[in-house]
């Protein structure tokens, strides 16, 4: 069983839903993002989607374009990502919290899709979320993932409809990420009656469970999601925490890494305050 | 499948790959709608309505077919080929782009879409899908990279006058390409009722092919007309590259006929040494951006790095996939040329022709200053003159020490 899988079995027995916190790989700098990364589980995430920055992240708004600027300009590569989760794993001993890479296929596709694969499980990543690689294209990943036990974790969108579901399921596993709104990352965010009514409509066609992400602020919208879904995503809202612990000119202040945790307990305290049956 | 050899003119396959290129690289959210207009081009494509529709505006709204003109002061000049100008510079709104829009903005309206969006490098895509929206009434929104909405005034201008909305992009480089960004977050959030039109031979499937086919009208025409002027087909084309769609639309009607030397001509910046060019064919490799696979500039791990070069409409650190895969299959040659070539052979088309060329069409013919005086005397060379210079201008003017 996958440390996903592990991770959602473990959520189902507690009664409550899983927050999942995204963190741009790098940001605000190599250090102090590996210092994020290693308090996030005590914060509260129950899994953590790392951002690997890109020059164009067309599927993203102000809030993580900024912060893969900051990371790119601070010098995050591919090599440092996968290091800062090999030493997560080794410094922290965590070997529950799953680990997903979240960003665009352009840095797989160049170092080989086989090799990526590879490279991330021994580093003790457990699943992909490539915005940009629809199941159209999906075939050219799956292969290598699976055999490297990596989990392709696909997106699903208010335009995906029931005949097009099966299509995208097919190349999913871990969970499904379901994009709550018409979209970039960090702008609208989607009535709750539209998330329990996509995540109900996508229960039907997969036993997989469905995250929801793409808008979710604070922690009464991280419940909302939580008693529909299975795990709440929250990404740009933390990002803007990070940046708020910078000074003007791009210095971190002492409440950076305080900010950061306080905000995600927050979102945690939401999630966990919903019981389910 | 597109890599049958026995034609270059079958691609792409059913996924929208030629070759390893094309695709569909794209959000989920995109995707299905991506289908949607698939199938909304392929039942058009075969609809004679549509194509009876497409064509009256080309010819009533457009002026086209665009003379194939034999340039024979160039030629003399020259010394070597025979050259004529295919005049896509004198189509309604000054460039080639108004063929692919045309089809478009008919497109758009045929699926009901309210909302036409677009990006823009020089503004010559900008002001033809203006226009095209003007004549449609559909609103429209141009997004165009900060310097480029500098460095291309009067476009912004004409744009505005024609009643869209031109949004500069600040974000990356502030070019073609962040413009590109931008437009596609701006689909992503409205792709019910907007229509995104692409204005070069990339993009996700079926854009490069879509394109292509609205811009083969020139190349369909050129072969007609070269019969009629010579009584045989051209021995060498040349055109400039950006994106590519000027290049595709003259090269692919002859793609098949081995006769013919095909030459397209990619912005080498201040030189390809320099690493300051826009010549991904030449100073890339293939990567994934802006739902394609492709060649691009980008850095070892596949950062995509700025494009530089003096005309906005080249200024893109891609290509069209379809380039990619003809660059591999080597039956299109690709070559570059610089910043001050492209500026020499607009400042000696002016005189020796009275047309001033866009600089994007400049670089084609610095190519053909190069290459016409090695040709035969027989040898019939045609370049597409794939946009006019009026925008240009105030910059050229600037970069020459001229008062405007």
């Amino acid at each position: 069983m996958s440390r996903i899988a592990k991770r959602f079995a473990a959520l189902k027995a507690d009664k409550r839903a899983g927050l999942v916190t995204y963190v741009t790989a790098g940001d605000p700098d190599p250090g102090l993002s590996y210092q994020i990364l290693k308090g996030l589980p005590a914060a509260g995430a129950d899994l953590i989607e790392l951002g690997m920055p890109f020059t164009d992240p067309m599927a993203d708004g102000p809030s993580i374009q900024l912060a893969g600027q900051r990371a790119l300009k601070a010098g995050i590569t591919v090599d440092a990502t996968f290091d800062m989760v090999r030493r997560f794993r080794k410094e922290t001993g965590d070997n529950e919290t799953p680990i997903l890479l979240m960003g665009y296929y352009n840095l797989v596709y160049q170092r080989g899709a086989e090799r990526f694969c590879k490279e991330a499980a021994q580093a003790g990543i457990d699943g992909f979320i490539l915005v940009d690689l629809p199941p159209e294209e999906a075939d050219q990943l799956k292969p290598y993932a699976q055999a490297a036990g990596i989990d392709t974790v696909l997106l699903t969108a208010p335009t995906t409809d029931d005949k097009r579901l099966p299509a995208v399921l097919k190349y999913a596993s871990g969970f499904v990420y379901f994009v709550s709104v018409l979209g970039i990352t960090g702008t609208k965010s989607a009535p709750e009656e539209a998330v329990r009514t996509h995540v109900e409509r996508i229960k039907r066609h997969t036993p997989l469970p469905v995250g929801v992400g793409f808008g979710i602020k604070t922690p009464d919208q991280a419940a909302a999601v939580a008693r529909h879904a299975d795990a709440a995503v929250v990404g740009s809202a933390i990002v803007d925490r990070v940046k708020a612990g910078l000074d003007d000119k791009g210095t971190p202040k002492p409440d950076l890494l305080p900010g950061v945790f306080a905000y995600v307990k927050a979102l945690a305290d939401g999630v966990r305050g919903v019981r389910k049956t | 499948m597109a890599s049958t050899r026995n034609s270059f003119r079958t691609g792409p396959d059913d996924r929208g790959h030629f070759g390893i290129f094309g695709g569909r690289y794209v959000a989920e959210t995109l995707m299905p709608l991506i289908l949607e207009l698939e199938e909304a081009y392929n039942a058009a494509k075969a609809d004679p309505q549509f194509q009876g529709e497409l064509k009256y505006l080309l010819t009533q709204y457009g002026g086209r077919p665009s003379p194939l003109y034999f340039a024979e002061r160039l030629t003399r000049h020259l010394g070597g080929a025979k050259v004529y100008l295919k005049r896509e510079e004198l189509n309604h709104t000054g460039s080639h782009k108004i063929n692919n829009v045309l089809g478009q903005v008919l497109l758009a309206k045929r699926m009901g879409k309210t909302r036409v969006i677009a990006e823009t490098g020089a503004g010559q895509h900008g002001v033809a899908t203006a226009t095209a929206c003007a004549l449609f009434d559909i609103p429209c929104v141009v997004f165009m990279g900060a310097v480029d909405v500098d460095r291309q005034a009067p476009n912004v201008a004409r744009m505005n006058m024609l009643g869209a909305e031109v949004r500069a992009v600040k974000a990356g480089s502030a070019t073609l390409k962040d413009a590109m960004n931008e437009a596609m977050r701006d689909w992503v959030a409205t792709c019910e009722t907007t229509f995104y039109c692409i204005g070069t031979v990339a993009g996700p499937h079926p854009y490069p092919t879509m394109v292509r086919d609205f811009q083969c009208v020139i190349g369909d025409e050129v072969r007609k007309q070269m019969m009629e002027a010579e009584g045989r087909l051209p021995d060498t084309l040349v055109a400039c590259i950006g994106g590519g769609s000027n290049a595709m639309g003259l090269f692919h009607p002859f793609l098949d006929d081995p006769t013919v030397r095909i030459v397209g001509v990619e912005a080498g910046g201040k030189g390809l040494e320099s690493g300051e060019h826009a010549a991904s064919l030449l100073g890339g490799r293939p990567g994934v951006l802006h739902g394609n696979l492709t060649y691009l500039l980008q850095d070892k791990e596949g950062q995509i790095t700025e494009a530089h070069s003096i005309s906005a409409g080249l200024d893109y650190p891609g290509i069209g996939p379809e380039h990619s895969w003809l660059k591999e299959q080597g039956r299109v040659e690709y070559v570059s040329a610089t910043d001050e070539e492209a500026l020499e052979a607009f400042q000696r088309l002016c005189k020796l022709e009275g047309i001033i060329p866009a600089l994007e069409s400049a670089h084609a013919l610095a190519h053909v200053f190069k290459l016409a005086p090695t040709l035969a005397k027989d040898n019939l060379l045609v370049m597409n003159l794939s946009g006019r210079g009026d925008k240009d201008v105030p910059q050229v003017a600037q970069r020459l020490g001229m008062k405007v």
